[in-house]
This record gives C-alpha cells, sequence and structure tokens, in this order.
C-alpha cells in the first residue's frame, strides 16, 4: 500500500516532465542550439572553406554591420517590402474572407481555392511571377502597352521591384490569412448583425464596427505571422532575377532584402562570422518589428 | 480517430526512415553508385552510357545545377564534408578559389595523373595544381572565343554576312561597334546589335594580358587600364543603343535567343551548345561563327575535381580520367562544341575540318583550334568569379540607365576592394 502510493507520487511529479520532454528536445536541437551557435559565430572571422583559420573578435563584426551602407540599403529593402505586403496581405485577407463567409453555391469549392496559392512551390511561383514581369515580353508590361503606358522594367527601378515582388508574396499569403479570418468570422454570433441591422447599420458599417473589432486577436496574430516571414525574405528576390547576379538583389542591390544579403555573405563570400551577424540583427530587429504590428494592430477597438 | 491517425504517421516515418537508409554508395547487385556534379551542358550525357555499358559495376547519376548554385553548393559541401558528388566539375572563374584548399580534394598526382599530367595544355594543367603542388582536378575544356552571329539579320541591315568578309568588318573591337552602328540604322525595332554589355565585356576583359588580379592574387582591376578601356568602349556601345541590355544566362536572355532580339553574341566554344539548346531547330542554320575581334581570347572551361569525403575515390578518380582523355574531350567536341584542353588534338583532322550544320557548316573545328593556339592564358585569382559578377552588375546599371559608366565603374571598383 505504502508503495503503491509513493509510486503514484513519483508517477504524478516527474511523469509531465516525460510528456512535455519530447519538444524541449526538438526546440533544443532544432532551435535553441542553432540559436546560441549563430551568436558564437558571428563573434568569429570565419570561412567556409578554411575552417581551421577562425578566431575570435568578438563584436567586431557587430561594429562593421552597423557601419556597412550595404546592410542598410538592405534593411530599408525590408522594411519597404514590410509595408508593402502586410498591409494588403490584412486587407485583402479580410475583405475576401467577408466575401466567402456569405452562402453562396460551392462555397468549400471557393474556401479550397484561397488556400491554393500557399501550397504551390515558392520557386514555381517566383519564375512565373518573374516571367510575367518580364521586361520585353512580359504579360504585365503587354496589359499595360494595351493602356498606352510604355514597357517598365520592373526589375531595373527600385519602387517597381518592390512592388512585383511584394505581388508574389501577397498572392501566396492572401488566402492563408483569409481562412483564419473566415474561422474566426463564423464564430460571431449573428445576434450582433441582427441587432445591428435592426438599428440601420449598412453592411459596410456593420463590417468595420463589428467583424474587424471582433477579429482583432486574429489580425494581431495575422500581422506577426506576416512580419515574422517578411523579415526572412529570400526565395522571392533571389529567384526573380537568377543568373550569377542573384544573391545581390539586382543591379544596384535595389531588391536585396537583409536575408538576402544574409546569404550572399554567406554563401558568396563565404563570410560566416560576418553572416551570423546579419542572422542576429536580423533576429532582434524582427522582433522590434513584430513589436510595432503588434502596437498599430492593438489600436483597432472593440466598441 | 487519433490512435489510427498516429499509427499513419508511425508508419509513414517508418518508411521514411527504411527509405532513407537506401542512399548508401553501394546499391543492391554489387553496383557502385558515382554522381557527378555539373553545371551547365558538359555534353556527358552519352559518353556517361557509354562508360556504364564497358563498366557493368558501376552506375552513374549525374547531377546539373546552374553555374552559380553548382559552385555555391560544392563550397557548403566541402565545408560540412558532406554531400558532394564523387566527381564535381569546377569553373575557371572558381578553381583559384578551391585549390586554395587542395586537402578538400583528392592529390590526382597520387592517382596516376602525373603520369597524364603531358595530355593537357601546361597552362590548363598548372590552371588546377595548388600552390604546394598538389594537382586537384582533370582539365575538361577551354573557352577559346569566338563571335556567333545572325547571317539573317546582318543582311537585313544591308552588311556582309559571309563570315570571312564578318571577320573582315571587326578586326578589332572598336570595329566591332562601328560596325554595330551602322547596324543599329536599319536594324528592326526590338532588335539590337550584341545581347547584353556584360557579356561582351567578359570577352574584351579575356584577351586582356592581365585581367582582375596580379600573379600574387591581388586585385589589380582598379588600376588595370586594359579592363577600364574595355568598360569604356562597352559603355559607349550601350549609349549608343547597341544592347538589348539582357543579362548573361537568364531567362530573359533564353528567350532573346528563341525571340532573335541580338544580331551577334561573343562565343566561348560552349557557347554554342547554348545557343543550339535555346534558338532551338527552327534557327538552324541562321547562326553562325566567326573570329573573335583581337584574335584569341579565353572565357571559362572547366575541370573535373574529386572530393576527398567521396566513398569511391579510385572509380571516381578513374572515371574522371576517361572522361578527360583525348577521344572523350573530341567527342564532346562533336556533339556540344566544347573546345578540348589537350593540344594534340588541334593537330587531329577529325577535329580540325569538323563543321557544324547548325552554325550554317562553320569551320569551326578550325575556328577554334586556331584560336586556341593563339589563346593567351589570363591569371584568374581567388573571386575572379564574384569580381565578374560586380563588373556585369556595374554594367547593368548603365544599361538600365541607373547611373553614368563613371559613377557604376567608381562603386564597381570600390566593390571589389571591401
Amino acid at each position: 500500500m505504502d508503495k503503491t502510493a509513493r509510486r503514484h507520487r513519483w508517477d504524478t511529479k516527474f511523469a509531465p516532465y516525460g510528456y512535455v520532454a519530447p519538444y524541449f528536445l526538438i526546440f533544443g536541437v532544432f532551435g535553441l542550439f542553432p540559436l546560441l551557435y549563430t551568436i558564437w559565430v558571428s563573434m568569429q572571422h570565419r570561412n567556409l572553406l578554411d575552417e581551421g583559420g577562425a578566431y575570435v573578435v568578438w563584436f567586431d563584426n557587430y561594429g562593421k554591420l552597423l557601419a556597412d551602407p550595404y546592410f542598410w540599403n538592405a534593411m530599408g529593402n525590408t522594411l519597404s517590402l514590410w509595408l508593402l505586403t502586410t498591409v494588403p496581405q490584412i486587407l485583402f485577407a479580410l475583405f475576401i474572407a467577408q466575401l466567402l463567409n456569405r452562402k453562396v453555391r460551392t462555397r468549400t469549392l471557393f474556401r479550397m481555392g484561397v488556400i491554393l496559392p500557399n501550397i504551390t512551390s515558392v520557386a514555381a511561383v517566383t519564375i512565373i511571377f518573374a516571367q510575367l514581369f518580364g521586361r520585353d515580353f512580359g504579360l504585365f508590361n503587354w496589359v499595360l502597352g494595351l493602356f498606352g503606358a510604355g514597357q517598365i522594367d520592373w526589375q531595373a527601378g527600385t519602387a517597381t521591384s518592390h512592388i512585383a515582388i511584394a505581388v508574389m508574396v501577397v498572392w501566396r499569403w492572401t488566402g492563408y490569412h483569409a481562412l483564419i479570418f473566415l474561422a474566426s468570422m463564423q464564430a460571431i454570433p449573428s445576434s450582433l448583425y441582427e441587432a445591428a441591422t435592426l438599428d440601420g447599420a449598412s453592411g459596410r458599417q456593420q463590417f468595420w464596427r463589428i467583424t474587424v473589432p471582433l477579429l482583432r486577436p486574429q489580425i494581431i496574430f495575422s500581422t506577426i505571422i506576416a512580419t515574422t516571414g517578411n523579415m526572412r525574405l529570400l526565395a522571392e528576390p533571389l529567384l526573380f532575377n537568377p543568373g550569377a547576379a542573384a544573391a545581390t538583389g539586382g543591379s544596384d542591390r535595389q531588391f536585396q532584402t537583409a536575408a538576402l544579403y544574409l546569404y550572399e555573405q554567406g554563401f558568396t563570400n563565404y563570410d560566416f562570422g560576418y553572416s551570423s551577424a546579419i542572422a542576429v540583427v536580423l533576429a532582434i530587429a524582427t522582433v522590434i518589428v513584430a513589436g510595432l504590428g503588434y502596437l498599430v494592430t492593438k489600436r483597432i477597438r472593440t466598441e | 480517430m487519433r490512435p489510427k491517425a498516429l499509427a499513419i504517421g508511425c508508419a509513414v516515418l517508418a518508411t521514411a526512415v527504411v527509405l532513407s537508409g537506401c542512399g548508401s554508395s553501394t546499391a543492391g547487385g554489387g553496383k557502385t553508385k558515382l554522381t557527378i556534379g555539373l553545371f551547365g551542358n558538359f555534353g556527358y550525357a552519352e559518353l556517361l552510357k557509354e562508360y556504364a555499358a564497358v563498366h557493368p559495376d558501376v552506375e552513374i547519376t549525374d547531377r546539373t545545377a546552374s553555374y552559380s548554385d553548382h559552385h555555391k553548393n560544392l563550397a557548403a559541401h566541402l565545408a560540412t564534408s558532406s554531400g558532394s558528388a564523387d566527381i564535381e566539375a569546377v569553373d575557371t572563374g572558381y578553381i583559384n578559389q578551391f585549390k586554395a584548399t587542395p586537402d578538400k580534394f583528392v592529390d590526382l598526382n597520387t592517382k596516376g595523373g602525373d603520369q597524364l599530367k603531358d595530355r593537357w595544355l601546361p597552362w590548363k594543367w598548372e590552371g588546377s595544381l595548388s600552390k604546394d603542388g598538389k594537382q586537384i582536378g582533370y582539365g575538361t575544356d577551354v573557352g577559346g572565343l569566338a563571335i556567333c552571329y545572325r547571317r539573317d539579320l546582318l543582311q537585313n541591315a544591308g552588311l556582309p554576312a559571309d563570315r570571312d568578309q564578318v571577320a573582315a568588318m571587326w578586326p578589332t573591337w572598336k570595329d566591332f561597334m562601328a560596325a554595330g552602328k551602322k547596324f543599329q540604322k536599319k536594324a528592326p525595332e526590338g532588335v539590337k546589335w550584341f545581347d547584353g554589355g556584360p557579356t561582351v565585356l567578359n570577352a574584351i576583359v579575356g584577351q586582356a594580358s592581365v585581367g582582375y588580379y596580379d600573379k600574387s592574387d591581388k586585385i589589380v582591376v582598379g588600376e588595370n587600364k586594359e579592363v577600364k578601356d574595355a568598360w569604356d568602349l562597352v559603355v559607349d556601345g550601350v549609349n549608343s543603343g547597341l544592347s538589348s541590355k539582357l543579362l548573361f544566362s537568364t531567362p530573359v536572355w533564353n528567350t532573346g535567343f528563341k525571340q532573335g532580339q541580338f544580331a551577334t553574341v561573343t562565343c566561348p566554344a560552349w557557347q554554342m551548345a547554348k545557343i543550339k539548346d535555346q534558338a532551338g531547330p527552327e534557327a538552324a542554320g541562321k547562326w553562325d561563327v566567326t573570329s573573335v575581334p583581337g584574335g584569341g581570347g579565353n572565357w571559362g572551361g572547366s575541370y573535373l575535381t574529386v572530393p576527398k569525403s567521396g566513398k569511391n575515390i579510385d572509380k571516381a578518380v578513374e572515371l574522371a580520367a576517361w572522361l578527360t582523355a583525348p577521344e572523350q574531350q573530341a567527342k564532346v567536341f562533336k556533339s556540344a562544341g566544347l573546345l578540348p584542353s589537350i593540344p594534340k588534338l588541334y593537330e587531329d583532322p577529325s577535329i580540325v575540318d569538323y563543321k557544324n550544320p547548325y552554325f550554317n557548316d562553320a569551320p569551326i573545328g578550325k575556328l577554334f583550334t586556331d584560336a586556341a593556339k593563339k589563346l593567351n592564358p589570363q591569371y584568374q585569382g581567388p573571386k575572379a568569379g564574384d569580381i565578374q559578377t560586380a563588373i556585369g552588375n556595374a554594367m547593368q546599371r548603365v544599361e538600365q540607365g541607373k547611373q553614368n559608366g563613371e559613377d557604376s565603374w567608381r562603386q564597381f571598383v570600390g566593390d571589389v576592394q571591401k
């Protein structure tokens, strides 16, 4: 009797740790260790091809980084793309979710349809969009040509290249956020809308005064997801201009994101110490920008 | 529901584990699996089949990536000593970088390479020889230069189309640009004289006695007058509207061949395979090849290396030696146009008299062996490939109208000295 009681106590005390252990093990191996190791490497001078020649330089890489105009250029591009992607993504997603929330025929089909862009391979999407944004034979220029707008060299300009990349990102992720919004829209009690209708509120008023405020937690979630995704934006700018110079993000780094600059330093210059320093700063920047996004979306009032 | 999903998950996981276990180097039946990592078109498809037919114990798979991806992957694989193929091709632009770490590769001299040494052009052999005398690669092709041009487009613009007359039109690059200005006056809309500034610039720089580096591995491109003159000449060509402004080896450049957007393209021997692939059968006979302004010159050419991390080093060395042997290089020249790095072949009538029907029966055998004999190899420093990218970006900034020639040059010089 005494024995089983002790075993029972032992069990309740330690078994929960056993149950959660796998998560912490996996997080330790694939999350925490790489993070700490990156910080360690960022304090070294280290070449990918010559690992024997690594030595510790402490904060030299960070000093160099803060004075590096190409890094700040890449950060600027990242922030510009953050604005150009996050805001339209959330707005379009709200709009699409609102449409899907109505009683239309074959709506399951539509709901599945909006997630399709998200499950398409990012490489395939980018390569196709790069063709669509082509200077001489691209579809977008052809359409613009019909209106006499002339040819745009999308890759050449800073603004045009950012728009092109933002279109790829928005196209890929809007459906994902729309489904999240749709799910929570369906949890909003219909009595709220019925009362609003009785009070004479228009559909538009109901959307902005009832739906959007009640969706606040989901909008905050989506903003943070979109922000972290955007801060490590790599494949789209990398594949937008394939060829030997892909890692520089255009002839004048006009669409080189911070993640792409990290890639260039790591895998073109093989400078792993510097590249890791960029990774660390980028991680900190991600937290700051995500915090900013949180503060902005938090201002949505629940009335 | 739950237990069932769990069971399925376990089954999937178990299958994955079993499958990944099959990836070992020796397959069932005692066959040795060799992999070969390539970029672009090496013309090896038939040769690999031929080799496998006489070596039934060997199974070869080739994996081809784009030029820059291939070399980046190779560096990452070497750094982690895993994942590289048994044989890895390395281009001239990257060989100096890799031969700075010779311990990552098998020293071919210890595997009979010193016996084969006399096969190759002496400078090709030395190109992959490390400072401490280790041979890390067998030479494949060299990039003897020529110009490929569209007969029909030149004719329409009132220029001669016959290859000797065309060559006579451009003894120097200045003449080449002058001919372009003449061409541009009568060219149909959207058709330009050359594909893009960076491509032309590479060819001219390739002819210089000194390129981006001096022999002590110091970057001298900023002070190098030969390179600056070439830069100014091409900038002038771009400003005169001679460029299609397409960046070498990108999808839009490939489209350019299909659409006939440019009349000439600098043609290292390996370029012909690209043109044939991109322009397609409907352009057969429209293209022709003639000699390059300024005589010879080199752009590209590769080596086959055997990384030390491989599991079948001896078989890989054997295959690399076979693929780069004179007989095979001769076959590759005829199938894909890659110019051999073996001087003995430059006297071989089957090579010298070889004509290519796709290029209007151009005597490419004679043309390229002549170019190879005149070839004055330029020393390539450790980061030649990256500097080539940077100068290409600089030229593109001029083409895109983002900067003028001087500003862009200054930025380029600043970039490479970082």
